[in-house]
């Protein structure tokens, strides 16, 4: 069913973080894959191992943190064998990232031109002026308002949004096949988190980069994502096109997640839809599904063993859930219903 | 509306002088009544001045022109036992779970630390009020002896609003309450704030920066920019006959989780940043930035006046 | 995996049986987090137990033999070690084993109350400073400013002569005088940021008197930070009790402080070495301990440490 010809395919990964109290099983076999020049989103909340996940595929995981299973292949290399040569020869060339806080990402004595061009001169042997000139086309294609004189510029001269856009020209100075953007717009306002995806959107059609978004913002997902993975307590629940995830979710987190989000579009009452309770403790998960403590619709079977996967409509759109085991009909009659009459 | 008026502030001012600089005008006239059992929404991005007015409000501030008055009194003439009365009455829920909390008190410290300021629920029934709280915003009594670190940044909220409950106050403000929890968490905290206000005839002053969340809580949604309020309107006629620019542009970046509706929809993106509040100019704050800007906007400030019933806009085009 | 063989039980669970708000960690606290982040630390550890080994001798090394500390006997002046005087006799025949650790009682002594007392008006005075600000803060800020600018030793000195030299009392007294000081500065600097922090802000808008804030909320929350730099005084309070002591200052024969028994040997240090060296060790290894118990101390409470 996976064939090899995807960008990046990440199969059966596991990481642990060693920790005084025991190992906590952050990532608990997830696999995903993506293709070239699309966007995928990781979409969870905190602790769900989304961030981890990306670590690890970039190389960037950090002691405690250890994998314990699966792997890695992008291009057909293991990126889990790496030596850490080869591992810098393929970190912000072809595989780049942007993050949450820019702030924190950029040096405070750098000019941000210099940044920029920091990455394309390691991997590129170009002169000075010549790196220069290209800082200055990547600016401008991110509509960087005068370049020219804010190249010179510091970080800490420049807002919010403006050292975002400054973390998008870092990243994709070099051309990546693979852009990873781990919650590029939470820090932001909405007003400059809209043009932040609008120019993340523009510039993966101009210059081909497959975007692999972390997020737990299902607004942004739905203007970006073609292809979603849900993600819960380390492992990936449900995944499908952004419009089976959107349309036709399968899986109760997944409609606890839609359900919770308020809609601008739609009269609300002021009953929010919610989840109770938090995600399980990873130092200890659950025996059967994680979700089950949490779950409205659980049974004894997802408290003791956790459910298969299973392929709905299409191939690609897969939930692991008890409820669509054929033993189950009843329960699922009754969600259903319920769900019917919440709508 | 014909619910007493709880609170009111009348051109209320705070500056900030910082050094070398000038002076950042953090609250720039505002004027806004909170009557009791109401929910007032106060949205805007970050340095809009909404959270100093908020402080402002609970007296963490002393503010530099305009009142603030309580029930009809200037809080600024409060004698030491009506001063402490209004610390009972007016309490605020913080924006970060991991910060407003002390590491070092055990959750029923935590909670139990209004009850000994004031001396309400002395001896035994301390305990007990501790465990009726914590059971009133989900937690249990095994919650009471663990410390804050222990706790996830829902569950630490809950305990933030279970402290402020314990002095059963009127009016509690809520500094972005849910902004740095999960979206599933926001629901459970923001359902927990509905329940409250239903079972104890609460009135929130509800400080946000997302437009889609206060909407089912507000009765009354104030939109602010750079220390001022540009509209003012009920919940309802807020996002369907909103009239100032800003509002537009800010109800049309909140992105929906609706791929098609999404494809479909046309956004107003708003040029450039939010100017620093940093020794303002005269006219109109959003001049800069906005689409229809005209000569005037540059030079007057436009008064917030009514332009429907119940409905207040600060702009030169509108009415 | 799923067992083919028996089929899953579908029967629903009710609500209460799982509510999702499980607590599966073991209970911690922050002094725990401390202690375990400590015992990693080798150095750290071995220091400790060596203190904790000085403090079991100073107590019951004097009992170990016959002899005090006082009674002069003539007739074994100026003895070697054996197996009778374990670290010799000095001039007047005085045990120096027993000197020794009834001087390590009176340094120890002096250090701890010279340490902890003037942290303890240190950290009040400066956390009014810092939580009240302005011009307050302005007002002690710069009355320390001018207390610094003179050498702590010139007070000390002035202090002695007019207190009179001698008793632990008048030492402790006169290094609390210009103690308080440092740690002022340090606890001032850490409540300006603590008051940021929002549940100090909590507190105020529930009522909290500015007197329970220091004292419930601010100062606890300084006190790891404020150990460290207690653990890293106490060698230079030992140094500075034995210095007092070297140049006649400090606490007046006969009894006996580490700085007292260097002072006496130095006299008679070409004839008979070992008085001199022996006392020197024991202050030279409690500043070298305390100082790795404080280095240790500082990175078991470095946050970045923490998870």
């Amino acid at each position: 069913m996976e064939t090899s010809s995807h960008l990046l395919e990440v199969n059966d990964l596991a990481v642990s973080f060693f920790t005084y109290a025991g190992e906590v099983q952050a990532v608990r076999g997830i696999s995903w894959y993506l293709n070239k020049n699309e966007t995928i989103a990781l979409v969870g909340e905190s602790g769900c191992g989304k961030s981890v996940t990306i670590q690890t595929v970039m190389g960037l995981l950090q002691s405690p943190g250890r994998v314990t299973g699966g792997s890695v292949r992008f291009e057909e290399r293991d990126m889990l064998g790496l030596s850490a040569k080869e591992l810098r020869q393929l970190q912000g060339n072809h595989m780049t990232m942007i993050f949450q806080d820019p702030l924190s990402y950029l040096n405070p004595t750098m000019r941000v031109g210099e940044q920029i061009a920091e990455s394309y001169r390691l991997h590129h042997k170009v002169s000075r002026s010549e790196a220069e000139a290209r800082v200055l086309d990547m600016m401008h294609l991110i509509s960087f308002p005068e370049p020219e004189r804010n190249m010179y510029a510091y970080p800490h001269q420049l807002s919010g949004g403006m050292r975002q856009r400054i973390m998008v020209a870092m990243a994709l100075i070099c051309n990546p096949q693979v852009l990873f953007a781990d919650e590029p717009t939470t820090a932001l306002d909405v007003t400059i988190q809209a043009q932040i995806i609008e120019l993340m959107n523009s510039l993966k059609e101009k210059l081909n980069t497959a975007i692999v978004l972390i997020t737990h913002d299902l607004g942004v997902v739905a203007n970006m994502a073609q292809r979603i993975y849900v993600m819960y307590a380390g492992k990936i629940v449900e995944r499908g096109s952004a419009k089976d995830i959107f349309y036709r979710p399968k899986h109760p987190y997944t409609w606890g997640l839609l359900a919770s989000v308020p809609r601008l579009d739609a009269d609300q009452s002021r009953d929010f839809r919610y989840i109770p309770g938090t995600p399980p403790d990873l130092l200890n998960p659950p025996k059967g599904c994680p979700f089950a403590a949490r779950c409205r619709y659980a049974c004894r079977a997802c408290v003791s063993s956790i459910p298969e996967e299973m392929a709905f409509d299409s191939e690609d759109h897969r939930a692991s859930c008890w409820l669509y085991h054929p033993g189950a009909e009843a329960l699922l009659a009754a969600a259903e219903r319920e769900r019917g009459m919440q709508r | 509306m014909s619910r007493p008026v709880l609170l009111e502030t009348k051109n209320l001012r705070k500056t900030f002088e910082i050094k070398g600089r000038g002076v950042l005008t953090a609250v720039n006239g505002v004027s806004i009544s909170l009557h009791e059992g109401e929910t007032l929404g106060m949205v805007g991005e970050s340095g809009c001045g909404k959270t100093t007015l908020g402080r402002t409000i609970v007296k963490l501030y002393r503010p530099d022109a305009g009142q603030i008055l309580y029930r009809g009194q200037d809080i600024s003439r409060f004698s030491r036992a009506e001063n402490l009365r209004y610390r009972k009455d007016v309490q605020m829920i913080y924006q970060d779970p991991y910060a407003s909390l002390d590491p070092l008190s055990v959750v029923s410290t935590s909670i139990a630390e209004g009850l000994d300021i004031h001396g309400l629920y002395p001896g035994k029934a301390r305990r007990e009020r501790v465990l009726e709280l914590l059971q009133m915003v989900g937690l249990n009594k095994e919650h009471a002896n663990r410390f804050p670190h222990e706790f996830s940044g829902g569950q630490r909220q809950r305990i933030g609003i279970a402290r402020a409950l314990a002095v059963e106050p009127k009016l509690i403000v809520c500094d972005e309450p849910i902004s740095a929890l999960d979206v599933s968490i926001q629901a459970q905290v923001m359902n927990l704030l509905v329940r409250l206000q239903r079972d104890m005839g609460l009135s929130y002053l509800f400080i946000t920066h997302d437009l889609s969340m206060v909407r089912a809580i507000s009765d009354r949604i104030a939109v602010m920019y750079l220390g001022s309020i540009v509209e003012l309107a009920p919940a309802a006629t807020l996002y369907k006959e909103h009239c100032h620019p800003y509002t537009e542009a800010l109800l049309s970046a909140i992105p929906l989780p609706d791929p098609d509706a999404e494809a479909s929809r046309r956004r107003i993106l708003l040029k450039g940043d939010i100017p620093s509040p940093v020794n303002l100019g005269p006219g109109c704050p959003f001049a800069s930035r906005c689409p229809h800007a005209r000569p005037i906007c540059r030079e007057q400030r436009p008064e917030l006046r009514e332009v429907s019933s119940e409905h207040f806009a600060a702009c030169h085009e509108a009415g | 995996m799923l067992n083919r063989n028996t089929c899953p039980d579908f029967t629903p669970i009710s609500p209460d049986e799982l509510t999702g708000e499980e607590m599966t960690r073991p209970e911690t606290t922050y002094f725990k987090d401390v202690w375990r982040n400590l015992k990693k630390r080798k150095t750290a550890l071995a220091s400790l137990f060596v203190l904790a080994l000085l403090v079991v001798m100073v107590l019951a090394g004097p009992m170990m033999n016959e002899y005090n500390y006082y009674s002069n006997d003539y007739a074994a002046a100026n003895q070697a070690p054996s197996a009778l005087h374990w670290f010799g006799t000095d001039t007047l025949g005085r045990d120096l084993w027993t000197r020794v650790w009834v001087g390590g009682r009176v340094s120890l002594l002096i250090a701890i109350l010279a340490t902890v007392i003037p942290y303890a008006i240190g950290m009040l005075i400066g956390g009014i400073s810092g939580y009240f600000g302005g011009k307050v803060d302005m007002f002690i800020m710069r009355l320390i400013d001018v207390l610094m600018g003179i050498p702590s030793l010139i007070y000390d000195i002035l202090l002695i002569m007019v207190l009179g030299s001698g008793s632990i009392a008048t030492l402790v007294i006169a290094f609390t005088i210009t103690g308080w000081l440092g740690s002022a500065r340090t606890t001032r600097g850490l409540v300006l940021q603590l008051k940021e922090r929002e549940f100090v802000m909590a507190s105020v808008t529930l009522g909290a008197s500015p007197i329970r804030i220091i004292l419930r909320h601010l100062l606890p929350n300084t006190l790891g930070i404020i150990v460290v730099g207690m653990t890293m005084t106490i060698p230079s309070v030992i140094f500075a009790e034995a210095f007092l002591s070297f140049i006649g200052l400090g606490i007046t024969p006969p009894n006996p402080s580490w700085g007292q028994l260097i002072k006496e040997a130095s006299e008679v240090f070409k004839q008979y070495p070992y008085r001199f060296i022996i006392p020197c060790i024991f202050v030279g290894l409690t500043m070298l301990c305390f100082n790795l118990l404080g280095d240790g101390l500082r990175d078991a409470l470095d946050p970045r440490l923490r998870s």
